[in-house]
């Protein structure tokens, strides 16, 4: 069979050899880790047969997992994966967004201004930003804003990249200390606090579950956009050959200020989830959020070169992340070790993309 | 209608101080296949990218199938009727076969804007339609360009102005990086086009293949044409004579 699909010079191609998706990989990774951690459970002689996932003995919720454990792991990473869903956009245009962590402080500071509740436990609420008339607004305000408070920061952030060309890393940059400054600023040093009910469900509705639901219904979302759509192809044409992209018409600075702009808009989700769900606003929300959501784009095979990855792949380098960080808790080990061996993860993802590059072009 | 498709005059292309292209006058006429050699930097390239809408012309004009043209870019040109094969290829190395071909053009199942959704299957079937037409064997074409050979990717990139009907075709050096078996892939493709009576321009320095396909030779050199030969009137060494410098054919002499 193969002798009839002979390439030109006599190439062949050999159907064995097809490489399998790289989130293969990626999940074989996150179960061996899972079994390193179960397997120390059992070997440590302090452990007393813990395990990190599995709940043998009683089965008390009736499933032999244990959910509590899965729903930190997931919880945990909820917020920052919303916004690796972002940076694997963008990184797959080949560009990097180091601003969405300061996003997340300014966009949660003005989004919870027009969330608050009129009245705490009958007296006026104390943190009260502005006056009577954006007291107990309905929570469709608030969320706008959020998402208009991002999508102006994205939009800027690709405005400066395609039509000034800086370097998408000096641009994202700028954002990052200027969203940081304004954030700062609106707060006058204050965190600004009790928001609305409704505004509270947003972050911590379904039983806690709330913001897992927004983090995996946005990732099927753009993983389905991303896989199916003209915006899709086009990010992955534009990360893989930018010149090709312009060659064959794509409208690729148009396409970086949506990429940026989408990129904005889901930091701007992400602030309102984490604002909500702690009933509060800071200025200093969101601090190293983009580190940890770049790590887990990297992680989960997106490479830092561009045009290659997928948002389920980082979904599982986000799970990745939460069963590490769990793991060590679990392990009881000092938190000091989890930043240590976070940073070792990333310089290590990024070694295995470019290892994984150079096989991919010498077995061409 | 008159039969020329494509004419450019005093088309020029500086970049900054670089005079990449200097006053081309250039006619190609329906069905005619046109080459044109010179040596690297004569600025060959620089023509096709004025003419394709890649960059934009310091001054001149081009007349394409009778009408003045001002192409902003690339898709403008395409939409024309202009399909090329840039030397660079243009392809996007993650993607796979159907992906490139489309890139920029793709066939949609569903409008929505930047978010209309992609007629997959249509632009596999049209993808096997292309190869088939040019002859072109490509072992698997969900495969991503990134593992192909060179000959592969050039022949992808001919496909890619196969499977659009055009006016006009225009390759650049489309086999200077292939080896025997695929040159040969390609020159099938070129004469086909020919016998389908659609005019080429051919960018190439292999003087066999000019001569066995092309009716006639323009020779740049540094940013000007200085021959324009018909093919039964010249041979190899006459074109070489033009494309070192020690000749000129009078009409271009006092521009040279
Ligand atoms: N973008 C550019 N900027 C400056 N100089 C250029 C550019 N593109 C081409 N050139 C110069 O223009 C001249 C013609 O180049 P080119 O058209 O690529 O030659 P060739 O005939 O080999 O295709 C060369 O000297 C080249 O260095
Ligand atoms: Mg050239």
């Amino acid at each position: 069979m193969s002798e009839n699909s002979h390439g030109i010079g006599g190439l062949t191609f050999d159907a064995k050899k097809r490489a399998w998706p790289n989130e293969v990989n990626v999940l074989i990774a996150l179960l061996a880790i899972i079994a390193i951690f179960e397997i120390l459970g059992q070997l440590l002689p302090y452990m007393g047969n813990q395990s990190l996932l599995f709940d043998f003995d009683t089965g008390r919720d009736g499933t032999i997992l244990n959910m509590a454990r899965l729903k930190i792991i997931i919880l945990q990473v909820s917020i920052t994966g919303i916004i690796a869903i972002g940076a694997t956009q963008v990184i797959i245009s080949g560009g990097i967004d180091l601003s969405p962590g300061s996003v997340v402080g300014l966009t949660a500071m003005v989004a919870m201004s027009f969330a608050q509740t009129a009245l705490v436990n009958g007296n006026p609420n104390p943190k009260a930003v502005f006056g009577d008339w954006a007291m107990d607004l309905p929570v469709i305000i608030p969320v706008m804003v959020a998402l208009g408070c991002g999508i102006a920061a994205g939009m800027i952030n690709g405005l400066l990249i395609a039509y000034t060309r800086i370097p998408p890393f000096i641009a994202t940059l700028g954002m990052m200390v200027t969203a940081r400054g304004a954030a700062k600023w609106w707060s006058k040093g204050q965190p600004i606090s009790f928001p609305t009910e409704d505004f509270g469900a947003i972050g911590n509705g379904m039983s806690g579950w709330s913001p897992v639901v927004i983090f995996i219904g946005l990732a099927v979302l753009f993983h389905l956009i991303l896989r199916f759509t003209v915006y899709g192809k086009h990010t992955y044409a534009i990360g893989s050959n930018e010149d090709a992209a312009r060659m064959s018409g794509i409208k690729v600075d148009r396409h970086k200020v949506l990429v940026y702009t989408i990129a904005g808009m889901l930091a701007g989700l992400s602030a309102l989830v984490v604002s909500s769900k702690g009933l509060t606003a800071q200025a200093g929300m969101g601090v190293m959020y983009e580190l940890d959501a770049i790590a887990m784009t990297v992680i989960g095979g997106v490479s830092l070169s561009g045009g290659r990855g997928s948002i389920l792949g980082t979904v599982l380098g986000a799970l990745i992340f939460g069963v590490i960080i769990s793991g060590f808790t679990y392990l009881k080990l000092d938190a000091y070790y989890q930043e240590m061996v976070k940073g070792v993860i990333i310089v290590a993802a990024v070694v295995l993309d470019q290892w994984r590059r150079q096989r991919a072009a010498t077995n061409a | 209608m008159s039969d020329v498709i494509l004419e450019t005059r005093d088309l020029t292309k500086h970049y900054g101080g670089v005079h990449a292209l200097q006053g081309a006058n250039f006619t190609l006429r329906r069905g005619e296949h046109v080459a044109i050699m010179g040596d690297n930097g004569a600025g060959k390239s620089t023509f096709v990218r004025q003419i394709t809408g890649v960059e934009q012309r310091t001054r001149g004009e081009i007349i394409f199938a009778g009408q003045p043209v001002h192409f902003e870019n690339p898709m403008d040109a395409r939409n024309a009727g202009i399909e090329t094969v840039f030397q660079t290829l243009a392809l996007a190395d993650q993607l796979d076969v159907p992906d490139n071909l489309f890139l920029g053009r793709e066939l949609i199942k569903f409008k929505l804007g930047p978010f209309s959704i992609l007629d997959y299957k249509a632009m596999r079937e049209r993808t096997l339609d292309a190869l088939q037409k040019t002859g072109v064997k490509i072992p698997n074409i969900r495969g991503t360009i990134e593992r192909m050979s060179g000959g592969q990717r050039q022949c992808v990139a001919i496909a890619r102005t196969a499977t659009f009907h055009s006016k006009l075709t225009i390759m650049d050096e489309p086999t200077a990086a292939l080896g025997v078996q695929e040159t040969a892939q390609v020159e099938n493709i070129i004469r086909n086009l020919k016998e389908a009576g659609e005019p080429l321009i051919l960018i190439s320095h292999n003087m066999r293949q000019v001569m066995d396909l092309c009716d006639r030779i323009v020779v740049f050199r540094r940013g000007r044409i200085c021959a324009n030969l018909r093919k039964e009137e010249t041979d190899g060494q006459d074109v070489v004579a033009y494309i070192t410098g020690a000749k000129t054919q009078p009409e271009y002499a006092d521009a040279m």
